[in-house]
């Protein structure tokens, strides 16, 4: 138990969320254990008690992810609700809370799986698992980050930007700076790959290359390769950065369905195989690609706060498409948007979710069109706010 | 009150005679429905034997039952079973639940003995009394479309029990709409003891629902995760390959019951598989009402497609390589109205037992002997347990609490183990279900060599799915949606303020009872323990992918932990205080 408390306050560090010493990771069998003593722990248990769960995290994250969430309780009074699909699909909104009382946040997380506790960080729960409590806390630091910027582009669009976002902005664009790593390209292997042991082992390195690159938060994402009929595929909440043991073989055919487990994007990948060149797809959730899709300053438009799943304009960054497209297979599911959208093209932005992108031997070339496309959404996003009010997106 | 009628029929078959009862509002909302209610009108009543004529026989809804909310056809059967003396009680699909809503009923009180075959016809107008002599004798597929063919209402959803029922087989199933069991503990017996053969429903009510622009968006967010969700909706998923998509999963974990437990692969299963039966039979979907999943399938003959429970008892637990004779297996406990899972294991130990394995024609016949009672089929239809007993060897009964295991082999899924040894109903993967997350990866994968932990994440897992099952919702979609989802849909039907914890606070007092209910009739430690076959001997592993047996020490250690957080005693027993604490009388 303490193994996989200290796993995660790690991870919490290691991913850039955290200062080493913040996360308070408590883990509950019979009794309850803490991954380091602290004065908050008789609090906390004061929460767990009033819950039915088996993990608790409470940790304060580092800037700007801190400064970020603290204006969200500024600006909000019982919650906030980002428009990305990490809070659409898993959060729905995340309650804010004014002190570490247990008679404040108890009510919050008996409905929700974590809240802000303003000036103070994050509590987040789960019930078989810290790595439950972890996904929660990153994915709220993830969408408190794009609704920042999402919002501060829209009302610099709109003329009418606060006084405590102007404020912020350059803090949040400095510290930003220090949460991506140094830059440079990671040495992944070469392919076409010879062997299912050469492709499970360049899609273990791909993974965690994407993890360590900050193009997404662990949890998230997904990758493939296509080789001899079968495409291989990362399963159902692996971590990129944790593959090992963590990818399924799915024959084409689905002569054998232990795929069962596989990511849910496994149809639109294997339609994106069937359809073209392709042999690997790495897919991550880089913040500036994720902004940048959210912002579409068309007038009047009628499908206006339906662009996830409505948007039927062609829009592009560049030579990459934005497309509309829920999580999975169903009627409105990326598998049904995505696999036209990216045919012929280095990648495809998924409105308010993340970027996919091909290869057609090796991580090389989907890794660096990744780290790219991000480039080119930062680089966007800076230009759009630094030009004079009301001019709009160009694209 | 918004989403219950507030009305349940209590209906006497030795007077033929009904009335209605009505429960104030805090029982509904402490209950929610299905099981819940089963189990409030149940407790007073449980230390009776389980055929005793003022035993009651209780079909119960829940408030998202005929309403827009996702898979909420569903409902409870609950009883004492006749196979193991605890809680019986089965969530089953079709439409009588739906049914019974339009009927103005939230659910049915069966008590009393009828002195010949009788049947129920219900509507809004209440309770018909008829007699259902004719249908005796007869398979589940004729006593359906007999039941059709006379009815003069079109809509009307039906629950019926087999010639099983009639032969005292203690796992003898009620099946609803000729296609879903309530499968488990000999409900079908149960029912049989009051000599009722039928029950028919049919209703035009409409469910009132409280906020239903609220509701919508509830429903919205929960089929968003179901479209999310790989194993639901995937390409592999359950609803295109229907729960046997499960099946290469078990294998390739090497954790596929095979030839009564004794080895945990089954070589041949590659050509035994979700996709062989798509292949062969060409399935069509269907379904429950309420359901957009479908995970039911029916082949282009009009055969009707195993399960997974079923797909892999009758090819890797007994030895069985022929695909043809999985269909009419099942085919016949359709028909006979028996629980496919502990016909399997039973015939498993009978093969054990004789020391060889069982030929398809062999096992056929027996099932055939079993279900009309005759010959070694009577011996069988008692269940695994008094099988092996009869034989001086009840521990090669692969059971808990007398109930037979399903095809998770606990040597793969260390959760399983502790899981099928707490269970109210014995051996059970659905109170729990710790698959979910040492194999399915929902909603995070947990370590299935290992225990650490496992009492704690098993009793949430039991509380959740005490509410799941009296919401009465199908617990396939808690692979994706939870109970923060559902406590929105729950809210706007009800209209009266709830949370996802809240709900599980409820769902730990119902299980708790259901504890309290198995201890008047004596249960407790002994009776939480799983075959010793398990800590003596390995599982069929690869080099890499070692199958160890459990270790006995840290199985009792967890379970020691279970009990603490559960609020039991070191022998399993409910403790005062945390009957204090929920209210229940101890
Ligand atoms: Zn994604």
């Amino acid at each position: 138990m303490l193994k996989l408390l200290n796993k995660y306050a790690d991870k919490l560090t290691r991913h850039g969320l955290c200062d080493p010493d913040a996360p308070l990771v408590g883990g509950l069998n019979a009794g309850i254990l803490w991954n380091r003593p602290d004065p908050l722990c008789t609090e906390l248990e004061k929460i767990i008690a009033g819950l039915n769960i088996n993990s608790l995290i409470f940790a304060r994250p580092r800037e700007p992810f801190f400064s970020i969430l603290n204006y969200h309780c500024h600006q909000n009074e019982v919650e906030f609700t980002p428009q990305d699909t990490e809070t659409r699909t898993f959060l729905h909104a995340i309650p804010i809370a004014r002190s570490t009382s247990v008679a404040e946040i108890l009510p919050l997380l008996q409905n929700r799986k974590g809240c802000v506790v303003e000036g103070q960080g994050i509590i987040t729960w789960g019930t078989v698992s810290p790595e439950q409590a972890f996904v929660v806390f990153s994915s709220i630091i993830f969408s408190a980050f794009v609704k920042f910027l999402v919002d501060y582009a829209s009302d610099h669009h709109a003329g009418k930007v606060s006084t405590e976002a102007q404020h912020l902005l350059p803090q949040i664009l400095t510290a930003y700076e220090t949460f991506l790593p140094a830059p440079g390209t990671p040495e992944l292997a070469s392919g076409p790959y010879a062997t299912e042991d050469a492709i499970l082992a360049a899609m273990i390195q791909a993974g965690k290359a994407t993890v360590d690159a900050r193009m997404v938060d662990s949890f998230f994402g997904n990758i493939s390769c296509f080789a001899d009929q079968t495409i291989y595929i990362s399963q159902t909440g692996s971590s990129l950065d944790e593959l090992q043991d963590c990818i399924d073989a799915c024959p084409l055919d689905n002569s054998a369905s232990t795929g069962i487990t596989a990511s849910s994007e496994l149809v639109a990948h294997r339609d994106i195989y069937r359809g073209g060149e392709n042999r690997v797809i790495l897919h991550g959730h880089p913040k500036f690609s994720v902004i940048m899709s959210m912002l579409c300053f068309e007038e009047n438009c009628a499908r206006r706060g339906q662009c996830h799943i409505k948007c039927d304009k062609p829009r592009f960054i560049e030579d990459i498409p934005i497309i509309p497209g829920e999580v999975g297979t169903g009627p409105r599911g990326l598998s049904n948007t995505l696999p036209p959208a990216i045919q012929g093209r280095r990648a495809a932005i998924v409105y308010g979710h993340g970027v996919f992108s091909g290869g057609k031997s090796d991580f090389r070339t989907a890794f660096a069109t990744l780290a790219a496309v991000e480039d080119l959404c930062r680089a966007k996003y800076m230009q759009l706010i630094s030009q004079p009010a009301k001019t709009g997106l160009r694209p | 009150m918004d989403g219950w009628t507030g009305r349940i029929l209590r209906i006497d078959l030795s007077t033929k005679t009904t009335e209605e009862l009505r429960l104030p509002l805090e029982v509904y909302a402490r209950n929610l429905g299905g099981k819940g209610l089963c189990g409030e009108l149940l407790f007073e009543h449980f230390c009776q034997p389980w055929d005793a004529p003022q035993m009651p026989l209780v079909f119960m809804t829940g408030p998202l039952n005929n309403t827009s909310s996702p898979t909420s056809g569903r409902m409870t059967v609950m009883s004492r079973s006749p196979l193991t003396g605890a809680i019986a009680d089965a969530s089953v699909g079709g439409k009588l639940g739906t049914m019974l809503k339009r009927a103005g009923y939230d659910g049915l009180v069966v008590t009393g003995q009828s002195a010949t075959w009788c049947g129920l016809n219900i509507d809004e107008n209440g309770v018909r009394f008829s007699a259902a002599g004719h249908l005796a004798g007869l398979n589940i597929s004729a006593i359906y479309a007999k039941l059709k063919n006379t009815s003069t209402r079109a809509d009307a959803a039906y629950a019926m029990i087999g010639p099983a029922a009639e032969a005292g087989v203690r796992y003898a199933a009620i099946v609803f709409d000729g296609h879903y069991l309530a499968g488990r503990g000999g409900l079908g017996l149960s029912m049989a003891a009051k000599k009722l053969k039928f029950i028919a429903v049919s209703g035009q009510q409409k469910t009132a629902v409280s906020d239903p622009a609220e509701l919508q968006l509830a429903r919205e967010d929960i089929y968003r995760l179901v479209a999310a969700s790989p194993v639901l909706t995937g390409e592999l998923g359950i609803g295109n390959y229907g729960t046997g998509a499960l099946y290469d999963l078990m294998r390739s974990r090497r954790m596929m019951p095979t030839n009564n437990f004794r080895q945990t692969w089954f070589a041949p299963g590659a050509q035994m598989n979700a996709h062989a039966y798509k292949e062969i039979y060409h399935p069509k979907k269907f379904g429950c009402a309420g359901c957009h999943i479908q995970c039911k399938k029916i082949g282009a003959g009009g055969e009707i497609m195993p399960e997974f429970e079923t797909m892999s008892h009758f090819s890797a637990l007994l030895g069985n390589q022929d695909l043809g004779a999985v269909v009419e297996a099942n085919r016949l406990c359709n028909e006979a109205g028996m629980d496919t899972i502990s016909a399997g294991v039973t015939l498993a130990t009978y093969a054990e037992l004789q020391d060889q394995p069982l030929s398809a024609v062999k096992f056929l016949a027996l099932l055939e002997d079993i279900a009309a009672g005759r010959g070694e089929g009577a011996a069988l239809g008692q269940g695994a347990l008094a099988l092996a007993t009869a034989a001086d060897t009840p521990e090669l009964a692969m059971v808990t609490k007398g109930l037979e295991f399903p095809a998770y082999d606990p040597r793969g899924a260390y959760g399983m183990a502790l899981a099928y040894a707490t269970s109210t109903r014995g051996g059970c993967h659905l109170r729990a279900y710790p698959i979910s997350h040492e194999i399915l990866r929902k909603p995070v994968a947990t370590e299935r060599f290992s225990f650490s932990g496992k009492a704690r994440i098993i009793k949430i897992s039991e509380d959740l799915n005490a509410v799941v099952d009296s919401l009465t919702a199908c617990k396939f979609l808690f692979f994706a949606a939870s109970l923060e989802e559902y406590a929105r849909a729950l809210q706007a039907v009800t209209g009266l303020q709830t949370s996802a914890q809240q709900l599980l606070k409820l769902g730990e007092r119902i299980y708790f009872r259901e504890r309290l209910m198995n201890a008047r009739n004596g249960f407790d430690a002994k009776d939480d323990d799983i075959p010793p076959r398990f800590f003596n001997e390995a599982g069929t592993g690869t080099e890499v992918l070692r199958v160890k047996p459990l270790d006995r020490g840290e199985f009792l250690a967890e379970r020691a932990a279970y009990y603490r957080i559960r609020g039991l005693d070191d022998q399993g027993r409910p403790r005062a205080q945390k009957c204090a604490e929920l209210e229940l009388p101890c």
